[in-house]
């Protein structure tokens, strides 16, 4: 009983480690979109040379667990330059979601009717201008369910930083476990945590989309 | 280390056989969960779709619990929690690698039952009724079938994920392709080179995993029927 | 053509809501073997619900339904061995996406009534020729028209040797000029005598075979007789309505199709 007591007396140093664990979701997120939306619209425009080195990065990538691309950035470019484990891990989350939000994002892009991109360049906008005006608004409305998707597979995935050291969740439940005694218990609770966590962010998104939606027929 | 090749080509050729030997494991832990996962999985799709009340409660749970929660997180509770809860549940590591890949392959593959079985339409069903087939036979028949078929794309995507998330096993020094590798960092202090090989060993396990599955789902697709593969 | 022969479908007094709608109420019909029925009436009248009745498809609230002497609505009776004698043609096809004609067909011999594979195949194809398809036996249903696919489900339904074929709007997703062969399928299975109860707005269909002419209204018969008494000389004005509306629409021998029902 008194394991119990002391777990959840440990609560909050568990709670600690979750800004460690959003902080790294957020870097793999954010740098993922600003990698990926890019590169899709290089994989959908762009010709022969360039849509082939990149959908090469994008495969290669895609065929890696994410544990050899943390310890790539671990071993690789930290240790070298001295650079803590958390910009490892987070690097390494943000490029393995950048080819899996590439991916997403052509499927949105491509999802597109042509006639749209018809018909701006027939008034005039070049390909650019049709593209940042009328393609990538839909795309980005289009893309939120799997971008709701990836986003709770990035915080899931951000518990391997675990295997480089970092204090994130899974390392401070960890403390807790051992000195508690009471690892059934601790791992439930980082379990629920990462539960809830995903729960709201998958609300908050799916609210998200309701206001950015383009109102059909049956709303008006 | 006297013995140990200075040349990275030389080095490459010294450990590959450690490595291939990792590899072994990680297919046969994919493999394993993968069929564990199919077992579990399909079952728990029907009583999502077809059951009522408490047991399709808990089939919900399930599946919504081991989805929500990072592969860690599970392997851990069934690795370092049981023998807490219950001691006789001590269980050695290749048992709890195997359980806890398997458990979770069954939460999502048994979504992607889901999906299939779900868009299968209704009048199907109603006319193998029609036909004078009990329910069983008509799911036995006519939704099992096409539900294998339809899910063909979205299982080719959790045979990936199975060859790659194995690689956590690692962590509890189940020796797959990963553990490996690290040891041989730890002893020997090439981090590139025995990281470049292990990943080109993942990449080619990876993508004859996804040939073998395309052929697979080619031999298999319904003509005339348009799968989606799910991101 | 009434009243003398064995009396295959009995129903009394049925009754079905769906919440604050009641769809059939305190309908009474009786078809005797070799009969050709059709009803006609607006939408939303329980024709459909009346038809999934009678293979059970559809529960009733109340009211009993007899098949061939057996009461489909008895708690004791083996629901599936009654269907197995009742053939059902949907409006959407329904063929198992799956398989092939010829296995569309042969699937109900095989498991449920238990005939091994040769011989179900060979009935099958029997029944596909018989609806002029047998050309199509490897064809998957999405390698098939419309017209086709009708056929083909047809055939599945024939294949069990039912006593009464249930045709619930057969033409009313088909293309126009997809229409005609399915009602001349239709039209040599009335001529070979088989028992049917057909839903549908083919007027042309009526006129040509139908034995009777029931018009359904307010999930009841408002009238019931032979084409073309019910045509030309209806006893109802609402009946008279209706039948204007259709001929306005569809012209008196034209299979088009319906608009919306």
């Amino acid at each position: 009983m008194e394991g119990y007591i002391a777990v959840f007396r440990s609560i909050p140093y568990i709670f600690s480690g979750v800004k460690t664990t959003l902080l790294l979701t957020a870097a793999g997120l954010a740098f993922g979109a600003l990698l990926g939306l890019p590169l899709a619209l290089v994989r959908v425009y762009a010709g022969g040379l360039w849509a082939f080195v990149v959908n090469l990065y994008i495969q290669t990538i895609r065929s890696l667990p994410l544990l050899v691309i943390i310890f790539l950035f671990y071993y690789g470019i930290a240790q070298a330059l001295n650079l803590p484990e958390f910009l490892a891990a987070a690097l390494a989350l943000a490029v393995r979601s950048s080819a899996y939000q590439a991916e997403l994002f052509r499927g949105a892009i491509q999802s597109i009717a042509q006639g749209q991109m018809l018909a701006a360049r027939s008034l005039g906008m070049t390909r650019l201008e049709a593209v940042g005006y009328i393609i990538v608004p839909q795309a980005i409305r289009v893309s939120i369910p799997s971008w709701s998707n990836e986003a709770a597979i990035v915080l899931k995935d951000s518990s391997l930083a675990y295997a480089v050291g970092v204090l994130e969740l899974m390392r401070h439940t960890e403390y807790v476990s051992a000195r508690t005694g009471e690892p059934f218990v601790s791992f439930m609770v980082a379990g629920a945590i990462y539960f809830a966590i995903t729960f709201a962010t998958n609300r908050s998104l799916d609210a998200a989309e309701r206001r950015l939606r383009i109102p059909s027929q049956a709303e008006v | 280390m006297s013995d140990v090749p200075a040349g990275t080509v030389d080095y490459l050729i010294f450990i590959l056989p450690t490595l291939l030997k990792g590899a072994v494991v990680t297919i046969k832990l994919s493999t394993t969960a993968f069929t564990i996962g199919l077992a579990l999985g399909l079952p728990l799709a029907m009583i999502r779709v077809y059951g009522r009340g408490f047991i399709r409660w808990t089939a919900v749970a399930y599946i919504e619990a081991l989805r929500g929660t990072p592969l860690l997180v599970q392997l851990f509770v069934i690795y370092y929690g049981l023998p807490d809860l219950v001691p006789a549940l001590q269980l050695d590591r290749y048992t709890a690698a195997f359980l806890a890949l398997g458990l979770n392959s069954a939460a999502y593959q048994a979504e992607y039952f889901r999906g299939a079985i779900q868009s299968i339409n209704e009048g199907q069903l109603q006319a193998a009724l029609s036909v004078g087939m009990t329910p069983f036979q008509a799911v036995r028949h006519i939704v099992i079938p096409q539900a294998l078929r339809l899910s063909l794309p979205a299982l080719s995507n959790e045979v990936a994920y199975m060859l790659k998330y194995t690689s956590i096993v690692f962590i509890i020094a189940v020796p797959d392709l990963m553990a490996r590798g690290k040891i041989l960092i730890g002893k020997h202090w090439r981090a590139e080179e025995v990281l470049t090989a292990v990943a080109v060993i993942y990449i080619v396990l990876v993508n004859t995993a996804a040939k073998a599955m395309g052929f697979i789902e080619d031999r298999y697709r319904i003509p005339g029927l348009q799968t989606d593969r799910p991101g | 053509m009434t009243g003398k022969g064995k009396e295959i479908v009995r129903i009394d007094n049925l009754h079905k809501r769906y919440g604050e709608l009641e769809v059939l109420k305190g309908l009474d019909l009786s078809v005797t073997r070799g009969e050709v029925v059709v009803v006609v009436g607006p939408s939303g009248t329980g024709k459909s619900t009346l038809l999934r009745c009678i293979n059970l498809l559809t529960v009733p609230d109340s009211g009993q339904v007899w098949v061939d002497g057996v009461e489909v609505t008895a708690a004791k009776t083996n629901i599936n061995r009654v269907r197995a004698n009742i053939g059902m043609v949907f409006q959407d096809f329904n063929l198992f996406s799956h398989l092939t004609a010829l296995q569309n067909v042969a699937i109900g011999l095989r498991k449920v009534k238990g005939m091994p594979a040769g011989r179900a195949n060979e009935r099958a194809m029997e029944e596909l020729t018989r609806v002029g398809l047998a050309n199509k036996a490897r064809s998957y249903p999405s390698q098939l028209s419309g017209g086709q696919k009708q056929r083909v489900a047809i055939a599945r339904a024939l294949a069990m040797n039912p006593k009464v074929m249930l045709f619930d709007e057969p033409t009313s997703a088909l293309d126009p000029e997809l229409i005609g062969e399915v009602l001349d399928v239709m039209k040599r299975l009335a001529h070979e005598g088989i028992t049917m109860l057909v839903v549908t707005h083919e007027m042309g269909f009526a006129k040509e075979v139908s034995n009777r002419l029931i018009f359904m209204e307010g999930g009841v018969i408002v009238e019931d007789g032979p084409p073309d008494r019910v045509f030309f000389r209806p006893q109802h004005s609402r009946t008279r309505q209706f039948l204007r509306k259709i001929s306005e629409l569809y012209g008196k021998d034209e299979g088009s199709a319906d608009i919306d029902e």
